[in-house]
């Protein structure tokens, strides 16, 4: 967490009222839950009451993707289509799943370029032939993995002529490029407090004030009815202080991540046989912390143990929870073999990463590639 | 040492990691994902490689103060394992998949890997002593305890792998021992039931299996004389020796119980007969490993030859001729069918290890 964020928290973590509650105690609770709400909202260029507090982005994007899904769906029986980019989140793309297997969606796939990047010709042919039947379309800001940044005013444009409802998953993109809910023409958005400096637990999806939602949790119907579950002030006083934080710094912070990214990149190029930058090149077109190299026959259980035993924390696509490597969706979508998408590995640069960490990656990384090719 | 000790999730493999950490060595902790089925939790003291499975291996490596990580291997597991299993039942052979794993996963893919990773030792929880001679060589002995003694599907590993092996287990007196001494270092899976049958088969039925995966194939039964005295649903399930859940209605002349002592799976005919078809004085193992250089046996030298896991030995007089292990036995064998692991050991010492031929009657 950044240290405005912690401070939050801890000044915040001894309100002992719901800020629910009509006394007091209640109101002190609820100005804090408020003036988080309008700093976040401020942040990312929505309205406040644009804001609904979830438990993370997961439950954001479940919110969006379930209650869009059956709210348009009750709104109009045809609407059965979920039109989602193929490199979603698991956190979109398995809700999504679970739709289509249980109750009665239909799941399409755009697919998307060898940069990740989706194809806004599939976009537009799929809402050319089928808006009428569409619940919502869901694609993501910036891809978690690659970290490819998505048309999304183009999508949102598209899908807004044809009158479906679009999400985007922005949680890897708030607090690191620009977002700006209103302007983006986004139906609704998902964030998540930890990506931006601030705690675990705590995320929101901001979504237009005419929009409709079924909700997902029920009961003490706060959060304009669509999201039960008492409010956590310290938590939110936290996002808000850690997005803050992240939108003041943006830009310094984005070009000094880029510099490092262009550092890291070129010395891994340059140094390891074979490898391979994925996604877009250095750019406005990637996420300026993101540099996720392909590394053709090293196996990624070798890599991960050999870089983590040298001190360096870097991560190999999604772990399933028993902890084994699964090949990456996304890469797979881009066009790479199942092998190549799983020898991959993502180095992400945050406010912590300094040019010394470039060292101690180059430091361990050449041994670590060199053993894990040596696995058949 | 840098030692990686393979973690299962059991309570053998976290004290054999926690005593190889005791001892000073730089230890990791490794899970071996075997299972295709990720989401697979354990039903009672069945399966392995679940979730739940990896959770107290990481558990254990949390009290042990030690890195821990789960390294994908069902791919392996999967291809050298229970395909192996199955086309082993198909031509009407007696796997051990216990000895398959520990050959070709445990003692190959992941030693393997941990060398190329600059590990000098793997570490496991298996039941077993490794003696280290002043010429240097490396005895492989049965565990202290008889009853927990694993000797015999390790054999199968062979000199080199051995060397690169640690089974701190191998002098503990018991079970209980084992129990108490995780207790005592508060591992939480100091009263985890013991995993018994076989890991990829969750429900303990290997002949539904068997049934399941290589289908039903319906066939007679005959005796020694060629008559037809019942009927099977795949002579790939019946295993030479077998007396139990043959069906026959009609006894034998004599009253005698009969045993399979045939499998054509090539013909799908499974042959029964009285006991003393089954006695064998001689046992052919081919793929074999020698453990003793010391001991060359390309003269009859004198052993106990063991065909099953915690089976009886029969002594005898063994030669190795290159890959090719021959057993000459005091006293007659029964229920010895191919495919199944012959150990050959002198007291408590391996000696070598060989795959049982298909032999004719």
């Amino acid at each position: 967490m950044v240290d405005v964020a912690a401070e939050a928290l801890a000044a915040h973590a001894g309100l002992v009222g719901n800020p629910s509650a009509s006394h007091a105690g209640g109101r002190r609770a609820r100005a804090v839950v408020d003036d988080a709400r309008e700093r976040v909202a401020a942040a990312v260029g929505a309205h406040p009451s644009e804001v609904i507090w979830t438990s993370g982005g997961t439950e954001a994007d479940n919110l969006a993707i379930k209650g869009l899904y059956w709210a348009r769906r009750q709104a109009d029986a045809r609407r059965t289509r979920i039109v989602i980019s193929a490199v979603e989140h698991h956190a979109v793309l398995e809700p999504a799943e679970w739709l289509a297997a249980e109750h009665g969606a239909q799941l399409v796939l755009l697919p998307v370029d060898a940069h990740g990047r989706v194809d806004l010709d599939a976009v537009k042919n799929e809402l050319a032939a089928h808006a009428e039947s569409t619940a919502l379309i869901s694609v993501m800001w910036a891809n978690n993995e690659v970290g490819t940044v998505q048309p999304v005013a183009e999508v949102a444009a598209l899908a807004a002529a044809h009158g479906v409802p679009f999400h985007t998953d922005a949680v890897q993109a708030v607090g690191h490029v620009p977002v700006d809910f209103a302007h983006s023409g986004a139906t609704a958005l998902s964030l998540s407090a930890h990506k931006v400096g601030g705690p675990v637990g705590v995320g929101a999806l901001v979504v237009t004030r005419t929009e409709r939602l079924m909700p997902v949790t029920h009961g003490g119907g706060q959060e304009r009815q669509i999201r039960s579950g008492t409010l956590d002030a310290a938590g939110f006083a936290a996002t808000a202080a850690a997005l803050d934080w992240a939108v003041d710094h943006l830009e310094g912070e984005a070009a000094r991540l880029r510099e490092l990214q262009a550092h890291a990149v070129e010395r891994i190029l340059a140094t390891i046989p074979d490898a391979a930058l994925t996604g877009t090149g250095l750019g406005p077109g990637r996420l300026p912390g993101n540099v996720h190299v392909c590394f053709p026959g090293a196996d990624p259980d070798a890599l991960m143990f050999m870089l983590d035993s040298q001190g360096i924390l870097a991560s190999n696509g999604a772990a399933c929870s028993a902890g084994v490597h699964q090949s990456s969706h996304v890469l797979m979508a881009m066009g790479y073999s199942a092998a190549d998408a799983s020898s991959t590995m993502r180095f992400s640069l945050g406010h912590t990463t300094t040019s010394g960490d470039i060292d101690a990656l180059m430091g361990a990384l050449p041994e670590a590639v060199e053993r894990a090719r040596r696995i058949r | 040492m840098r030692v990686l000790a393979a973690l299962s999730g059991g309570v053998d493999s976290a004290v054999a990691a926690a005593r190889a950490v005791d001892a000073g060595h730089d230890v990791v902790g490794v899970h071996m994902a075997l299972s295709r089925n990720r989401d697979q939790f354990r039903s009672g003291s069945r399966g392995c490689c679940s979730i739940e499975d990896s959770n107290d291996a990481r558990r254990a490596a949390d009290k042990l103060g030690i890195p821990y990580y789960v390294w994908d291997l069902s791919d392996e597991f999967h291809d050298l394992v229970v395909k192996d299993f199955l086309s082993e039942y198909a031509a009407g052979r007696t796997p051990n998949p216990c000895v398959r794993c520990n050959e070709h996963i445990k003692f190959d893919t992941l030693l393997e890997r941990a060398d190329a990773l600059g590990f000098d030792a793997v570490a496991t929880g298996h039941y077993a002593r490794i003696e280290i001679r002043d010429d240097g060589v490396r005895e492989l002995h049965r565990a202290r305890d008889p009853l927990k003694d694993q000797s015999y599907v390790l054999a199968v590993m062979g000199p080199d792998k051995v060397a690169q092996s640690m089974f701190p287990l191998g002098d503990m007196a018991s079970k209980a021992e084992v129990r108490a001494e995780a207790a005592a270092r508060g591992l939480g899976v100091s009263n985890k039931p013991d995993s018994y049958d076989i890991c990829f088969v969750a429900d303990g039925d290997t002949k539904g299996f068997l049934q399941r995966e290589l289908g039903e194939k319906p066939g007679e039964i005959r005796d020694e004389s060629g008559e037809v005295v019942g009927s099977h649903g795949g002579a790939y399930a019946y295993t030479v020796g077998q007396r139990r859940g043959l069906g026959i209605g009609r006894p034998a002349a004599d009253g005698a119980p009969r045993y399979v002592t045939d499998v054509d799976t090539a013909r799908n005919v499974v042959t029964v007969g009285p006991e003393t078809l089954l006695s064998v004085t001689t046992l052919e193992g081919e793929d074999a490993v020698w453990l003793a250089p010391d001991v060359p046996a390309t003269e009859p030298t004198p052993c106990e030859a063991q065909v099953r896991a915690h089976g009886s030995t029969t002594p005898g007089r063994v030669v190795l001729r290159g890959d090719r292990l021959s057993v000459e036995l005091d006293s007659p064998m029964r229920g010895v069918a191919a495919g199944q692991s012959l150990v050959v050991y002198a007291g408590t010492r391996v000696l070598g290890q060989a795959t049982l031929a298909k032999r004719d009657i």
